[in-house]
């Protein structure tokens, strides 16, 4: 909301040379953040005075123009010039070129004497041109910023003013005033107006305010007004849509006379273009009492008013040209021929007022918000009349509302007011609010006393009465949100002053601390992070093929993964299934900037469709869910499980004098999902697995000693990594963190140590390629018995002296027993057992 | 010794030293060993001088083996005059190797100097991002005085995300916050638009008092700019407890506010409106390391859960009452750490999380 000052100022004391942002100072304090300060004046500045053409010559010019050149008084004539300055005429005559020729002798205008400055910083000095030396401009209204009509020059006699010549034009067109804007909190809609900002304003500094709805006397009802009758069939929630319909009928107005300037400078500093008087005196009784109004072109409207919903299949043609088609949950303005408007959003073009309207019937209605906020969004059609109506509307001011308009079309459209007033309806039931006598100190942590309760309570408008045990409230008509003792605690801490709040701290019953799962987390991101990751955040928006490919092990297999139904980017349309393709998006944009050796990792969730998404329905607010439809809105809720990924590209570590770096490879990717399982205390099981991301040979499948699968590692599939523009040979790895997370042991139960002497023995085996060594592992440690201290694989060889197919494993094997020193026939024995499983199981030799 | 056979008597007649009873000649002998010994500049010199004047031929040692060949009543007096010149050799041998060997053993250091500035780094140093350090900062401190730390879904439904915090269905309030919704819309999914529903969900799977910090990522359908990011961070932090009332909320504020920032820090609260809260503030950090001076900085926001928060969790708000705020984390990055551009923390541009490390 933007308040100009000028306007505020009638209604509240603010100081003569308070500025905007004092005024916003003020009203932050009763919960008004400041937003924008508009001061015209900040980029005009004068001499800037009203002038009259005295001559004016044509002059066609080679260029094919036509100039103009005038002379133009600009102080009364006999009177000195005051002025001094380079190019101002000591006479009070100035000679100026003139481009535009919508004006005559004798016209007032506004002139820029030489050291003006308008906005664009466009500075104003004498120049040569044309032949003339031309001492300053004839404005326009785009010139001065007050419009964007540039047709022609601004001539005043068209505003209605015939102001003494020499009279500062930026006093005379508003441009002195300024305007604050703040955000209005949706609680709050009255103070979308000048007559709720000047309250808060008085809230605020604690001075007097004046209500511009008592300043209007309405006229008595005489007779019967205009024709309207509200039937509404189909309420929303059981609360009729239109509540009080005041229709004023004006009669004999000159729609075309101009709008005076001091409302047009208000309007344009509110943020609202002026269009033509009426519709200006509309938006300007809006602006002022926040009661949105509707003028209708009397003579064009065909029988009574009837505020009904949409019948199914109507159509209406809106103010804006388009044809809409409504829902019976629309409520309307009808008339014989059927809509001509949606309540509180948008009139219809059949009955609008033009120039040419002679008659005006006036609305001021009052609509529920449900209803406006519906049809608004259903049309997609914010305005600042529905804007009001959603946050609610003060039902007792339609009827001052009306009468103010109907004052400005008499005064400055030369109407006459019809005595006969239509003002239907209903008033609300009016709430009384109990207020516990300790309530709001409670609450607050402040000692309220009952006088400052009273106060404010009455300033804010409210009736307050004291009862056995403390208050009865009935809140002031355009407060519909205070309904509860909270709301009112909220009003008395407000107005006192949040400052006032003592500060106590709180003990909380001991806590437990991190979780388990909490402290798992940590310890994998710190591992990682200490191992020598990067830890990224990247965006869980994912792109259909990025889901396709990563989502899924196999190609064509499609989980379904969660569509977003407004996307920033339509590409990005979906939750991601995987976090590797934001690691490697990320990957690549660090490629860009010149960083090629990395190892990313990220910890988030991953989002997959549940059966059942959601629920059709959702409860009331303001109450506990029964227990069945609590367990419906959990089991709809998609499984979200926290996934780790990492993403190594380039070299392991930076080249230096006698180091030299490593390519990272599929091992690394391995490696660094161990080391999350290592960290967890969990055993994962590493075998040759398959996922369409990665490389056929080069992948592992990572799964639970239970058989779960929890991830996958490896190098990435070469052909998508060429299509991604990643460097060959780039590795990933992603677990399923949840999962690792309840794998983990509760209790870690330790292993006696044996401290007899250690026997280690050599076993080299040949045995067909295709044979995976972790594999051979485990069945080494199971043909040796429990003998077995530790078994590791530490070559690989294939070449001269093995046969074809074949490859040489070299593995060494610790053995150690738990009572005695083992005679190295013992160790060669187990060793003999070990190598006889290979042997049955692979057909595996010694070498 | 004596176990072992005297060997000296079969050896040949060879050569023949200095007489062992000839004090001068035998001095002269030692005197000329000590010159040598002292002379030697090497190790290598050094075993010369002890071949030359110790060994087998010396003079010293042939002069040692006449002693054999005396008479009885000399042997005792030669053997005195030769132990005792043998031993000021040896002595001397002993003190020049230690000192030679010193001197090599420095040598051999100052040999093997290099050059430190030029160590490679053989270790990848990783970093942790900011955002997810700062929120463990925060989780900590909230820990610290006996709060837990409550997580949620980010794909939420829309009872939690809005009903249930008291967002009527049609009231504007519930467009304040630009929300992604999911296909279909009828299953009611919204990506959560803030980490409030955790409030809820806590209220419902805890036992009272309730005292929880709720961090987490959030979602809003703004555009990526310096200021914006449609994925974000906040912390929202929950009391729920008998008779907590709005200076408890001012107090625990103030007390984060200076583990965060400093003794000097202090809080303000402003007026506001939260659909969630009654009455809502607007909470404002002094904070007095700011760039450019210490001054007033927007925080976030907070108040009194509203009663139909509590009632929508089954909570008796006649008998609990208490408080709730939230912060970015990435609004407190900026202005703690004086990050300039939102971007930066969004890209994942590994110089901005190496610069960080582990801390911050």
């Amino acid at each position: 909301m933007r308040i100009p000052l000028s306007w505020l100022r009638e209604y509240a004391q603010v100081p003569a040379d308070a500025t905007a942002e004092d005024v916003m100072a003020e009203l932050v304090k009763v919960g008004f953040e400041e937003e924008a300060v508009h001061r015209p004046g900040d980029e005009i500045s004068g001499p800037i005075v009203v002038g009259q053409v005295l001559s004016r010559v044509s002059e066609p010019q080679s260029n094919g123009k036509t100039i103009n050149w005038c002379e133009v008084r600009v102080v009364p004539e006999g009177r000195p010039q005051t002025l001094e300055g380079d190019g101002i005429d000591p006479s009070g005559v100035q000679g100026i070129v003139c481009g535009a020729h919508n004006f005559v002798v004798g016209d007032k205008v506004v002139v820029t004497l030489p050291g003006a400055v308008l906005p664009g910083d466009f500075r104003i000095s004498p120049r040569d041109t044309y032949g003339h030396v031309s001492a300053g401009m004839i404005a326009s209204v785009r010139e001065l910023g007050i419009g964007d009509d540039h047709d022609g020059i601004l001539v005043l006699g068209t505003l209605g003013l015939d102001p003494e010549l020499g009279t500062d034009a930026l006093e005379l067109l508003g441009l002195h005033d300024e305007a604050a804007e703040i955000n209005v909190t949706p609680d709050r809609g009255y103070v979308f107006s000048i007559r709720g900002a000047a309250r808060e304003f008085a809230h605020a500094t604690g001075t007097p305010f004046t209500d511009p709805a008592a300043t209007v006397t309405v006229t008595p009802p005489s007779g019967e007004g205009y024709p309207v009758r509200i039937d509404d069939a189909a309420p929303i929630h059981g609360l009729p849509g239109c509540d009080r319909f005041v229709a004023r009928s004006v009669r004999g107005i000159n729609a075309a006379a101009p709008t005076p300037t001091w409302m047009s400078s208000r309007l344009r500093l509110a943020g609202m273009r002026s269009i033509s008087l009426p519709v200006d005196i509309s938006n300007y009784v809006m602006l002022e009492m926040g009661q949105p109004l509707h003028f209708y072109d009397l003579d064009r409207l065909r029988g009574g008013i009837v505020v009904r919903r949409a019948a199914v299949g109507e159509t209406l043609e809106t103010l804006d040209g388009k044809v809409r088609q409504l829902s019976p949950e629309d409520l309307l303005i009808t008339d014989d021929r059927g809509a001509i408007g949606v309540a509180g959003v948008m009139g219809g073009a059949s009955t609008e007022v033009s120039d040419a309207t002679v008659n005006v019937l006036i609305e001021a209605a009052h609509f529920e918000e449900v209803s406006i906020a519906r049809s608004r969004r259903r049309h997609r059609l914010p305005s600042e009349a529905s804007k009001r109506f959603e946050r609610g509307v003060d039902w007792r001011v339609a009827d001052k509302a009306a009468q103010r308009a109907v004052d400005l079309l008499v005064e400055l459209a030369g109407g006459t007011e019809d005595a006969a007033v239509t003002d239907i309806g209903t008033p609300p039931s009016t709430t009384t609010v109990v207020l516990p006598a300790a309530f709001a100190s409670a609450r607050i942590g402040v000692d309220f006393t009952d006088e400052q309760i009273v106060t404010t309570l009455t300033d804010l408008g409210g009736i307050v009465e004291r009862t056995a045990d403390g208050f009865a409230v009935k809140p002031p008509s355009w407060r519909t949100d205070l309904a509860t003792p909270e709301d009112l605690s909220e009003e008395i801490a407000r107005l006192v002053g949040y400052d006032q709040i003592p500060s106590t701290l709180p003990v909380a019953p001991p806590g437990r601390g991190l979780t388990r799962t909490q402290q798992q987390r940590r310890r994998v991101v710190q591992a990682l992070a200490d191992s020598g990751l990067t830890e990224v955040l990247a965006y869980p928006f994912a792109t259909a093929g990025d889901n396709a490919v990563f989502g899924n092990a196999d190609a064509g297999v499609s989980r379904p993964a969660v569509k977003l139904a407004n996307p920033i980017s339509e590409e990005h349309g979906y939750l991601r299934l995987s976090v590797l393709p934001g690691l490697i998006g990320v990957a690549k944009r660090n490629h860009a900037r010149g960083f090629h050796d990395l190892a990313l990792f990220e910890t988030g969730l991953v989002f997959w469709p549940a059966q059942t998404m959601g629920t059709a329905s959702i409860p009331p607010l303001g109450a506990k869910p029964a227990e069945d439809v609590l367990e419906g809105l959990y089991g709809g809720i998609p499984d979200q499980p926290l996934t780790i990924g990492a993403v190594f590209t380039g070299k392991d570590t930076p080249a230096g004098a006698g180091h030299k770096p490593r390519d990272w490879d599929w091992a690394d990717a391995i490696d660094a999902a161990r080391l999350v399982a290592d960290v967890l205390g969990v055993e994962l099981v590493v075998e040759q697995g398959a996922h369409q991301a990665f490389h056929p040979g080069r992948t592992a499948k990572l799964s639970l000693r239970t058989g779960e699968q929890v991830g996958v590692a490896g190098e990435l599939h070469p052909r998508l990594l060429a299509e991604q523009n990643m460097p060959a040979r780039s590795v990933a790895m992603e677990l399923n963190a949840d999962a690792l997370f309840d794998a983990a042991a509760d209790v870690i139960v330790a292993r006696p140590l044996s401290t007899f002497p250690v026997a280690t023995q050599d076993v080299a085996l040949v045995l067909p390629a295709d044979i995976p060594a972790g594999r051979v592992l485990d069945t080494l440690r199971e043909g040796a018995g429990e003998l077995l201290e530790d078994v590791s694989l530490f070559d690989v060889y294939q070449g001269a002296g093995i046969p074809e197919g074949h490859k040489s494993l070299a593995f060494g094997l610790r053995f150690r027993a738990a009572d005695r020193t083992l005679t190295a026939d013992e160790a060669s024995q187990a060793r003999a057992g070990a190598v006889a499983l290979a042997a049955e199981r692979f057909g595996a030799t010694q070498r | 010794m004596s176990d072992f056979p005297q060997k000296t008597a079969d050896r040949p007649e060879s050569v023949t030293g200095p007489d062992p009873l000839d004090e001068a000649a035998i001095n002269a002998a030692v005197e000329h060993a000590l010159d040598a010994i002292a002379a030697a500049a090497t190790l290598d010199e050094l075993k010369a001088a002890r071949l030359a004047h110790t060994g087998e031929k010396s003079p010293l040692s042939l002069a040692n083996r006449e002693i054999g060949r005396l008479p009885k009543a000399d042997k005792a007096a030669a053997g005195k005059l030769m132990g005792v010149s043998r031993g000021r050799v040896n002595k001397a041998l002993a003190a020049r190797t230690e000192v030679l060997e010193a001197e090599d053993a420095a040598r051999i250091l100052v040999e093997e100097t290099v050059d430190v500035t030029a160590a490679p780094r053989r270790r990848r140093a990783g970093a942790r991002h900011p955002l997810s350090t700062l929120q463990d900062r925060v989780s900590d401190i909230f820990v610290g005085m006996g709060w837990e730390i409550a997580e949620g879904p980010e794909l939420e439904s829309e009872w939690f995300n809005f009903d249930a915090l008291n967002f009527k269905p049609d009231h504007p309030a519930r467009e304040m916050q630009d929300t992604f919704f999911v296909e279909p819309p009828e299953a009611h999914l919204v990506l959560r638009t803030h980490t409030s529903p955790v409030q809820v969900r806590s209220l419902l799977e805890r036992e009272l008092p309730v005292y929880v910090l709720c961090p987490g990522k959030v979602f809003r359908t703004d555009e990526l700019d310096a200021t914006h990011t449609p994925v974000f961070h906040q912390f929202e932090g929950l009391a729920i407890d008998k008779g907590l009332s709005m200076a408890d909320l001012k107090g625990t504020l103030e007390r984060f506010a200076r583990q965060m920032f400093g003794d000097g820090a202090g809080i303000r609260l402003r007026p506001n409106y939260f659909p969630f809260t009654e009455p809502s503030a607007e909470l404002d950090i002094w904070h007095p390391g700011a760039k450019g001076g210490p001054r007033w900085i927007e925080w976030g926001g907070c108040g009194m859960v509203n009663p139909n928060v509590l009632r929508a969790a089954g909570v008796d708000p006649d008998v609990y009452s208490g408080f709730a705020f939230g912060m970015g984390i990435e609004r407190t990055l900026m202005f703690r750490n004086e990050v300039v551009d939102m971007r930066d923390m969004i890209e994942g541009d590994v110089r901005f999380s190496e610069h960080f490390g582990m801390e911050i």
